[in-house]
């Protein structure tokens, strides 16, 4: 298959990223940035197979979720530095990115909590029979919340078209996985709930774009699926925390030296599929990409304090 | 105008909705050949079948959040949790999503969601199964919370609330599931938000809402003994709510006790006799009396429960002191 349609989306989050890092270190960001950098190939790899019309649901990392879905990155990053063109007008930022109109349902700020709301996405396309598929992204610590096997065992007894995709990166803020959990994982539980799995090397782009091309036939055949991606989170919780504290230099750099992009930058080159100059001509094109989304954010209007009582509900006062 | 209970009523307003839109379904412990533990759901599953009268596993969270996710899609679902204390399961999903996706989302989410769930002490059912949490739902926006206090109106409430297009919560007490009333035949909808004058009165305004309407009325019929002519309002909704009916009717009486089953402190007649102290200040005749459940965990011994809960007399105590012009709680 040819590899480089997903690595223009990867790179597409990674230059996103950088970008939204520096935006946050000028004060253009408000809030906090948990960033993406560094697990692009789960986001990419699920959403490659992916129609327009199938759903994501995300997580409070959710920038690069949306970017591989086919949000706008300037409508996504005027979202991030609270502007009126953003997609939720200013309301939602970085933690709660929405594109209804590209099948995001939206990231979500509180752990897992966007799991039993991709039950119900689900379920309304398994009864429409539309064959839809709904993916559901979470993180490791998903894993140690009630909702998540809730919601395994909601798939399993009513067949719902769901695709579960734990991004194990290793991290609750500072405490690592092995230090918060005493089982054998997301998989492991999945299975004693009925479901498929699949453990991936979430850094390999290549295994993660083979595994979710299952997984998404298998939802789409009716099937609940679970995905466990290993990667490890580049940077801190968000992107102000430093980490030193609790991660060492070593293991970061080890971490990093397992870069999805430069794994598939060497895999394109050995494949013939792009030369050298050819992958430095597609991060220029992306960086002016960034660039203009940088531009459009910058340039467009904060909203105007009146806007804070719109949106809280969809009927007017009294009419029911 | 036929006479039925209120849980009929609501069973009627659930039945009707599920013939009229197909969009809708429910979602619950024990709905369907059981009829729901208090029969509001009775007969649903014989009519429409496991997929749309949807036993779910305890889970409430889940279920709750699978509500949420089918209304994203264009359902109208009803989510039946077997007691508002087990509301606790699931305040994530009710109050940080349910409440805030569509303010999140800029207006893209549209939650026609319905969570009915019963209140109120009944029976010694204790400190997990008596509570009247309506001020925790009413304390955050983006939810509408109504809470009927007679058969007609727990059809009309119910219908409305499956047709609205944002999440509401409709609060059921437990000892109204057994009470008649007469009902329209027909189609019959009440809106959120519209208070309802329930007897018409010139001395003081009683204002209650859920069975405290009722504990109100009654607290009205022992006052007219004595010479006190109490109107009563049932506020019907508290989100939104009909300031215009209870500020005409103060307006016009000059005293007012507000009267709720739910904790008294930080609570709903708070809110109301703060409204009412505000705008009214200088033509009130007395402080506005609160009457409420005392700042405890329902008790289980009935002597217990019955100290807790607000009577008759202690309308009526408020209202003479109201009409004294002494401050009450």
């Amino acid at each position: 298959m040819k590899y480089l349609p997903a690595y223009r989306k990867m790179l597409l989050i990674r230059r996103f990223e950088e970008r939204v890092a520096e935006l946050h270190r000028a004060g253009l960001v408000p809030g906090f940035a948990h960033l993406y950098w560094g697990q692009e190939a789960i986001a990419v790899g699920v959403c490659h197979w992916l129609r327009d019309d199938d759903h994501i649901l995300s997580t409070h990392r959710g920038h690069g979720h949306c970017l591989a879905k086919g949000a706008d990155p300037a409508r996504t990053l005027a979202e991030i530095m609270g502007r009126a063109t953003g997609y939720c007008r200013g309301k939602g930022g970085s933690m709660h990115v929405a594109a209804f109109e590209r099948g995001i349902l939206g990231a979500n700020g509180i752990v897992a909590a966007s799991i039993p709301i991709a039950t119900g996405v689900a379920l309304a396309s398994g009864l429409a029979d539309d064959g839809r598929v709904t993916v559901v992204f979470f993180g490791d610590a998903a894993v140690e919340e009630g909702p998540f096997h809730e919601s395994l065992n909601l798939a399993s007894l009513w067949h719902l078209p769901l695709l579960f995709v734990c991004e194990n990166n290793q991290y609750a803020i500072s405490v690592p996985v092995q230090k918060r959990q005493g089982g054998r994982g997301a998989a492991a539980i999945a299975q004693a709930h009925g479901l498929e799995t699949r453990r991936v090397d979430g850094n390999d782009a290549v295994a993660m774009l083979e595994a979710s091309q299952w997984a998404v036939q298998r939802v789409r055949e009716g099937k609940p699926v679970l995905l466990e991606c290993a990667t490890i989170r580049w940077g801190g919780h968000h992107s102000a925390q430093p980490t030193r504290r609790y991660r060492s230099r070593e293991e970061l750099q080890a971490a990093q030296a397992a870069c999805p992009l430069a794994r598939l930058e060497k895999r394109l080159i050995a494949q013939g599929e792009a030369t050298p100059e050819e992958l430095l001509e597609i991060n220029a094109a992306i960086i002016a990409q960034v660039d203009e989304a940088e531009r459009f954010a910058r340039q467009s209007p904060f909203p105007e304090p009146g806007a804070a009582t719109e949106d809280v509900y969809a009927t007017q006062e009294g009419s029911g | 105008m036929p006479e039925i209970t209120y849980a009929a009523a609501l069973n009627r307003a659930l039945a009707e909705a599920m013939r009229e839109d197909p969009k809708v379904l429910i979602l619950g412990e024990d709905i369907g050949s059981l009829g729901g533990i208090f029969t509001v759901t009775d007969g649903l599953l014989a009519e429409f079948g496991p997929e749309r009268i949807r036993e779910t596993p305890l889970s409430e969270a889940s279920f709750m959040g699978c509500g949420i996710g089918l209304a994203l899609c264009g359902w109208r679902p009803v989510v039946e949790i077997m007691f508002s204390d087990f509301l606790t399961m699931c305040m994530d999903q009710l109050c940080n999503q349910a409440a805030k996706l569509r303010y999140m989302s800029g207006g893209q989410a549209t939650i026609p969601l319905t969570v009915r769930a019963p209140i109120g002490a009944r029976n010694s059912a204790a400190a997990q199964h008596s509570q009247s949490p309506q001020a925790w739902f009413a304390h955050t926006p983006g939810l509408r919370v109504v809470l009927p206090a007679t058969p007609a109106d727990a059809l009309g409430l119910l219908a409305t609330a499956i047709e609205c297009d944002d999440p509401v919560v409709v609060l059921e007490h437990k000892l109204l599931y057994g009470e008649k009333g007469l009902v329209p035949a027909g189609r019959h909808r009440v809106p959120l938000g519209k208070a309802e004058v329930k007897r018409p009165g010139t001395d003081l305004t009683l204002i209650g809402l859920s069975r405290m309407t009722q504990i109100a009325l009654q607290a009205a019929e022992e006052l007219a003994n004595q010479d006190v002519d109490a109107e009563v309002v049932d506020l019907r909704s508290l989100v939104p709510l009909d300031r215009e009916t209870v500020l005409a009717s103060v307006a016009r009486t000059r005293r007012a006790v507000v009267v709720d089953e739910g904790v008294i402190d930080f609570g709903v007649t708070a809110e109301i006799a703060a409204l009412i102290s505000t705008e009214l200040f200088g033509e009130l005749l007395a402080p506005v009396s609160r009457v409420g459940a005392l700042a405890t965990p329902v008790p289980f011994s009935p002597p217990l429960e019955k100290a807790v809960i607000p009577q008759v007399e202690d309308v009526t105590a408020a209202a003479w002191k109201c009409m004294q012009g002494k401050p009450t709680r």
